[in-house]
C-alpha cells in the first residue's frame, strides 16, 4: 500500500477536471434516460393530441404535427364523453372526502393526543390495527351493505368508506403531540372551550400537517378507480378514471387523438397542481410517507 | 351560606376539583366519538362479516344461505385461477419491489449532488406519481402496440424484431411490472431524498479524511448504512403498493392473454363484484390480507416511529 | 383580588404521591413564592390551584369560596407560564383580547364570517379594544401590536404575557418562573417591574422561582417546599434567618450554609469537633447533633467558636471571595467562608471562627432546635423560636 502510494504521483489538474467531466457526463446520460421513460407516455399523450389520426402512428416520431388537429381532438373529446363531468365529479368526491376526513380526524387525534378520557388506549390500538387494513378489504361488506341500503350509485357511497382515514387521525395524533401544553392550558385559563382549542389554538399551528394530508388524500381518491368500478354503474357518476375507462372501451376509444385529448384533460388537473404546488406535494409526500 | 350550598349540591358524588377532570372525559369521548362510530362501520364491522362470509355459501341476492366451513379455502386452493393470480402477482411483487427500490435510490442519490438540475429532475421523475394511473396506462398501450407502438418502431429501427409486450404470456407480467415502477420511482425518490438530506454532511468529511474518497466507498461506508431505515420503509410501502396492482390489469389486459396477467385484486373484483359469489370472494379478500398483513403491520410499526415532530 | 386557602391537597401520579397534605393560607394582596428543588411539586400545585389539573383530595377556595367544582377560567385566576404560552398563530393584540373575546362575545359572534351579522359585536369588540389598549400602556407594549409572538424578544414576550393575565382584573396571578428564559440583566429589570406592579395592581400573587435572589428581594412571605411538603412558610428574612430545617437552610442561601456533625454535652452544651461551643440546647431528642453556618458568618480566626481547616482554593466573585476549605479533622467535609476580597489568602491549616448566634442547631432528623446562646461577654440568653 505505502509503496504504491508513493509510487504513483498525484493527477494533474488537467487530468482530475476532465474525470470530473466524464463522470459528470455519466451521472447526467443516466439521468436524461431517465427522464425519457418518464415522460414518455406524457410527450406521448400531448403531441397525440394534438395530431390527425394518420400522423398519431407514423414511423417517424415528431413533437409537432404537420396539421395541427388540437381543436379536433378536444372538440370529438369533450363531445364523445362528459369529460367535464368527470372532472366535476372527481372534485365533489375528494373534496367531500376529504373535508368529512379533516372533520372527523382532527378532534379525534386532539383527544387521542391530549385528553385524558376512557378508552383511550383501546382507540389508539384500533386505529394502529386499522392502518394495517388495506382500502380495498372492507369493500365486499360495504358493497353488499350499500346494496340493501339501495345507496349504490350515489355520491354518498362512493365516499362513504373513507370518511374515516385511520391515518390522518394518526398523523395528526403525531403532529399535536408536540404542541406544548401550556398554550393550552393557558387557552383553557383565559375561557376557550375545548372545542374551540381545537378549531382556533391548536389547528392554525398545525397546517403543514393538514396540507400535507390534504396532498396525500386528493392524489389518492382522485385516481382510484377500485371503490368507484365497484359502486358507480352510472357514467355521470363516474370519477376521472372511471370515466377514462369508459371512454376507452367505448367505440370511440378507436380515435386515438380524441383518447389522448380526453387523457390530457383528465390528467392535466392534478399535474398542473402539482407544478403550481410543487414544493407542498413533495414535501406533504415525505412528511406522509405512505400511499 | 355558601358552606350550606355546597353542603347541599351533589358535588360531593364527584371527586374533588372534578371540573377539569370531566371536562376533558367529555370532550375526549365526544370528540373520538365520530371516528371511532366511522371505524366501527367502515372498518371493524366489514373485517367481521368479511370473515363470518367466508364461513358460507353466501351469494349476492340470495335470500338464505349455511355454513360450510373451510369449503372456501379448500376451494381456492384448489382453483386453477387463483394459483395463477397467486403466482402472477408475486411475480409482480418479485419486479416492482427490487426494481423500484433500487433505481429510486439510483436516481435519487444522483439527483441529490446535483444543483441547478435538480429541481427539475425531481418534477420530470416525480410526474407519474400525480398523474392518473388510467389515462397514462391507456398511453401505455399505444406505446406498446405490437405493430404501430412507437416502442415497437423504435426497437425495428434498432434492428430488433417486434414484440408483442402486452399480448405476450411471458412478456406481460414484466411489461407491467415496468408501468409499475415507471409510477413508483418517483414517489420512492422523494423518500430517500429526504432521508438523503437527514445524513450529516461531517459524515462524509470524515470518511473523506479516513481515505475512502471513491464515491462506491462513500455509498457503502455512509450512504447505504445512513439510508438503512429509510430504504426499509420504501421497500415495505412499496411491497404493499405492488401487492394491490389492480388498475393496469383492468385497463391493458383484463387478465389476458389467457389468464397470464390475473392477479389477486382483480380475481376478488371478479369473483365479487362480476359474478356475485360473494363467499368466495371473502375467503380471497382473507388470502390477500393474509399476504399484505406482515408487510402493513411493519409498515405501521416503521410510521410509528417515523412520523414524529 | 381576593385571598386563597389550600386545605389538605394531595396529589400522586400514578405510584408517586407529588403533593402530601398542602395547607396554605395567602392574603388577599400578598406577594407569595414557593421555592423549592426541581420536582418537588410547585408547579403541579400551581395548576392545582388555577385548576389546570385536579387533586386528590383537599379543597381550593379563593375569596373564602370553594372553587373545586369550577372549571379553570370559571376561577378568575390568571397564569402565567415558563414559556409565555402565547398563542403563536395571533397577533399581540389577538393574544392578549382573546380572554376577553371568549368572556363577553356569545359563540355565534366568535364565528368566522357570521361574527359580521352580530350588531353588538363592533361596540363590544371597541370597548376590549380600549381595555387591551389600557393594559398595553401600562406595560409599554403597544408599539408592537400587530406582531406575532414569534417576532418578540423573549423579554417582550414575558410582557405579553402579563398584559394576557392582566387584561381580565383575575382575583390572583399565578407565575410559573415566569423569568426563568430571559437573561441575567433582563431578569434584574423584569423583577422590578413585576414588583412595582404587585405594589400599583395590590394583586394576590403566587411565584415559583428558582431564583434565590428573586424570592428574597419580591416576596412578602416564603415557602420552601420539597418532595411535596412545604417545609417552612415565613418572611424571606425569617426564613434565612432562622430554617426550620437543614433542608431549608441548605436550599436558602448561596454559597450553601456549613453543616458540622455535633453532639449534646453532659449540661446541654454543644460540642463541636471536641470543642465546647458557648450555646446549649434543652430536649434535645437525641445526642447527635447538626451545626449549620452560613458562609457569610464565617472569618479567618480564632475565638470561642471555631474550626480548624485547611485551605483549598478561591473563588473569585468580583467585590467578595468565596474561599474553599477542608475540614481538617475529616477531610471529606468541605467548608466555604464568604469574605471581602482584600483579605490576604490564607495558607496551611487556618482556624475560622463565628458568633454563637450566628449557629443553627438542628436535630438528627434535621429539626431545628431551640438554642441558648451566650456569647462571650457572658450576656443574656437569647431564644430563638422553634419553627414549625
Ligand atoms: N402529568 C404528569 N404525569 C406524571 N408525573 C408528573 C406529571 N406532572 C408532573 N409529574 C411529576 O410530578 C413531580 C412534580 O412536578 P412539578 O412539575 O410540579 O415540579 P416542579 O417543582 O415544578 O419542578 P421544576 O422546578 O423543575 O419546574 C415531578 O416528579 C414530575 O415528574
Ligand atoms: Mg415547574
Amino acid at each position: 500500500m505505502r509503496t504504491s502510494a508513493t509510487i504513483t504521483r498525484p493527477p494533474t489538474p488537467v487530468a482530475i477536471r476532465m474525470r470530473r467531466l466524464v463522470s459528470l457526463a455519466l451521472v447526467h446520460a443516466v439521468l436524461i434516460g431517465g427522464a425519457v421513460f418518464m415522460l414518455l407516455p406524457f410527450v406521448f399523450m400531448l403531441t397525440s393530441a394534438i395530431k390527425p389520426p394518420g400522423e398519431i402512428f407514423e414511423a417517424t416520431f415528431r413533437l409537432w404535427p404537420r396539421q395541427f388537429y388540437g381543436w379536433q381532438n378536444f372538440e370529438s373529446a369533450l363531445s364523445t364523453a362528459p369529460l367535464l363531468r368527470f372532472l366535476l365529479n372527481g372534485l365533489i368526491v375528494c373534496g367531500g372526502i376529504l373535508v368529512v376526513q379533516l372533520l372527523v380526524a382532527i378532534p379525534c387525534a386532539y383527544a387521542l393526543a391530549k385528553l385524558k378520557f376512557p378508552g383511550r388506549p383501546i382507540l389508539f390500538s384500533l386505529v394502529l390495527l386499522g392502518l394495517c387494513i388495506p382500502v380495498q378489504a372492507p369493500s365486499l361488506p360495504l358493497y353488499i351493505a350499500f346494496a340493501e341500503l339501495g345507496i349504490l350509485n350515489t355520491y354518498l357511497s362512493m365516499m362513504m368508506p373513507f370518511f374515516l382515514s385511520v391515518f390522518a387521525i394518526f398523523l395528526f395524533r403525531q403532529f399535536f403531540k408536540s404542541y406544548p401544553d401550556e398554550i393550552i392550558q393557558a387557552a383553557r385559563l383565559d375561557g376557550v372551550g375545548e372545542f374551540e382549542i381545537v378549531w382556533r389554538i391548536v389547528v392554525p399551528s398545525a397546517w403543514p400537517a393538514i396540507a400535507a394530508f390534504s396532498i396525500f388524500s386528493v392524489v389518492a381518491h382522485w385516481n382510484d378507480l377500485y371503490w368507484p368500478l365497484i359502486v358507480v354503474s352510472d357514467t355521470k357518476l363516474a370519477t376521472p378514471p372511471l370515466g377514462m375507462m369508459y371512454f376507452a372501451d367505448s367505440e370511440l376509444g378507436s380515435n386515438y387523438g380524441a383518447l389522448a385529448a380526453g387523457a390530457t384533460i383528465i390528467t392535466a388537473p392534478l399535474v398542473i397542481a402539482f407544478l403550481i404546488a410543487r414544493r407542498h406535494f413533495i414535501a406533504g409526500i415525505t412528511m406522509t410517507g405512505i400511499k | 351560606m355558601n358552606t350550606v350550598a355546597a353542603q347541599v349540591t351533589p358535588l360531593d358524588a364527584v371527586p374533588p376539583a372534578g371540573g377539569q377532570r370531566w371536562v376533558e372525559r367529555f370532550a375526549g369521548l365526544g370528540f373520538a366519538a365520530p371516528a371511532f362510530i366511522l371505524l366501527v362501520l367502515t372498518n371493524l364491522a366489514p373485517l367481521a362479516a368479511l370473515a363470518f362470509l367466508s364461513f358460507t355459501n353466501y351469494e349476492l341476492g340470495a335470500l338464505d344461505f349455511s355454513f360450510v366451513g373451510f369449503k372456501n379455502f379448500g376451494a381456492a386452493l384448489q382453483d386453477p385461477v387463483i394459483r395463477r393470480s397467486v403466482t402472477n402477482t408475486l411475480l409482480y411483487v418479485a419486479i416492482v419491489v427490487p426494481g423500484g427500490v433500487l433505481l429510486s435510490l439510483l436516481v435519487a442519490i444522483l439527483i441529490h449532488q446535483r444543483k441547478r438540475t435538480r429541481s427539475l429532475y425531481e418534477v420530470i421523475y416525480f410526474l407519474p406519481v400525480t398523474s392518473t394511473l388510467i389515462a397514462m396506462a391507456t398511453m401505455w398501450q399505444f406505446l406498446l402496440h405490437p405493430t404501430l407502438g412507437l416502442i415497437n418502431q423504435a426497437l425495428k429501427g434498432l434492428g430488433f424484431a417486434e414484440t408483442a409486450f402486452l399480448s405476450e404470456p411471458r412478456l406481460v407480467i414484466p411489461t407491467l411490472a415496468a408501468i409499475g415502477i415507471w409510477q413508483l420511482v418517483g414517489f420512492n425518490m422523494v423518500l430517500f431524498l429526504a432521508g438523503l438530506s437527514a445524513i450529516p454532511r461531517d459524515l462524509y468529511e470524515a470518511v473523506d479524511i479516513d481515505g475512502a474518497s471513491h464515491p462506491i466507498d462513500r455509498f457503502l461506508k455512509v450512504t447505504w448504512p445512513m439510508l438503512g431505515p429509510t430504504t426499509m420503509f420504501v421497500t415495505v410501502t412499496t411491497f404493499i403498493t405492488a401487492f394491490k396492482i389492480f388498475d393496469t390489469v383492468t385497463v391493458m389486459t383484463r387478465g389476458g392473454p389467457g389468464g397470464a396477467s390475473e392477479v389477486l385484486l382483480y380475481a376478488i373484483y371478479l369473483e365479487g363484484f362480476q359474478y356475485f359469489h360473494m363467499s368466495y370472494a371473502a375467503t380471497l379478500t382473507l388470502v390477500f390480507l393474509a399476504f399484505t398483513l406482515v408487510f402493513s403491520v411493519l409498515q405501521t410499526f416503521i410510521l410509528d416511529r417515523r412520523v414524529h415532530y | 383580588m381576593a385571598g386563597l386557602t389550600l386545605r389538605g391537597i394531595r396529589k400522586t401520579f400514578g405510584d408517586t404521591a407529588v403533593l402530601n397534605d398542602i395547607d396554605l393560607d395567602i392574603a388577599d394582596g400578598e406577594f407569595l413564592t414557593l421555592v423549592g428543588p426541581s420536582g418537588c411539586g410547585k408547579s403541579t400545585l400551581l395548576r392545582i390551584i388555577a385548576g389546570l389539573e385536579s387533586q386528590d383530595s383537599g379543597s381550593v377556595s379563593i375569596g373564602g369560596t370553594s372553587v373545586d367544582h369550577l372549571r379553570p377560567h370559571e376561577r378568575r385566576i390568571a397564569m402565567v407560564f415558563q414559556n409565555y404560552a402565547l398563542y403563536p398563530h395571533m397577533s399581540v393584540f389577538d393574544n392578549i383580547a382573546l380572554p376577553l373575546t371568549m368572556t363577553r362575545l356569545n359563540l355565534f359572534e366568535r364565528l368566522p364570517l357570521m361574527r359580521h351579522l352580530s350588531l353588538r359585536r363592533r361596540r363590544i369588540m371597541n370597548e376590549i379594544a380600549r381595555e387591551v389598549r389600557a393594559v398595553a400602556e401600562q406595560l409599554r407594549i403597544e408599539s408592537f401590536f400587530h406582531r406575532r409572538p414569534g417576532q418578540l424578544s423573549g423579554g417582550q414576550r414575558q410582557r405579553v404575557a402579563l398584559g394576557r393575565a392582566m387584561v381580565r382584573h383575575p382575583q390572583a396571578f399565578l407565575m410559573d418562573e415566569p423569568l426563568s428564559n430571559l437573561d441575567a440583566k433582563l431578569r434584574v429589570h423584569m423583577r422590578g417591574e413585576l414588583t412595582e406592579l404587585h405594589a400599583r395592581l395590590g394583586a394576590t400573587m403566587i411565584y415559583v422561582t428558582h431564583d434565590q435572589i428573586e424570592a428574597m428581594t419580591m416576596s412578602d412571605r416564603l415557602a420552601v417546599m420539597d418532595h411535596g411538603d412545604i417545609l417552612q412558610l415565613g418572611t424571606p428574612a425569617d426564613v434565612y434567618e432562622r430554617p426550620a430545617t437543614t433542608a431549608v437552610a441548605q436550599f436558602i442561601g448561596s454559597p450553601a450554609i456549613n453543616l458540622f456533625q455535633a453532639r449534646v454535652g453532659p449540661g446541654g452544651q454543644v460540642e463541636l469537633l471536641g470543642r465546647t461551643l458557648p450555646i446549649e440546647v434543652r430536649n434535645a431528642p437525641t445526642p447527635e447533633l447538626t451545626v449549620g453556618v452560613r458562609p457569610e458568618a464565617m472569618r479567618i480566626g480564632g475565638g470561642p467558636c471555631a474550626v480548624t481547616c485547611r485551605f483549598r482554593r478561591r473563588e473569585n466573585l468580583g467585590s467578595e471571595c468565596i474561599l474553599h476549605f477542608d475540614l481538617v479533622a475529616s477531610p471529606e467535609v468541605a467548608v466555604l467562608c464568604r469574605v471581602d476580597n482584600g483579605i490576604p489568602i490564607p495558607e496551611g491549616e487556618v482556624p475560622l471562627a463565628f458568633e454563637p448566634r450566628d449557629c443553627h442547631v438542628f436535630d438528627n432528623n434535621g429539626r431545628r432546635i431551640e438554642v441558648e446562646s451566650r456569647n462571650a461577654a457572658g450576656r443574656d440568653l437569647r431564644r430563638a423560636s422553634e419553627v414549625r
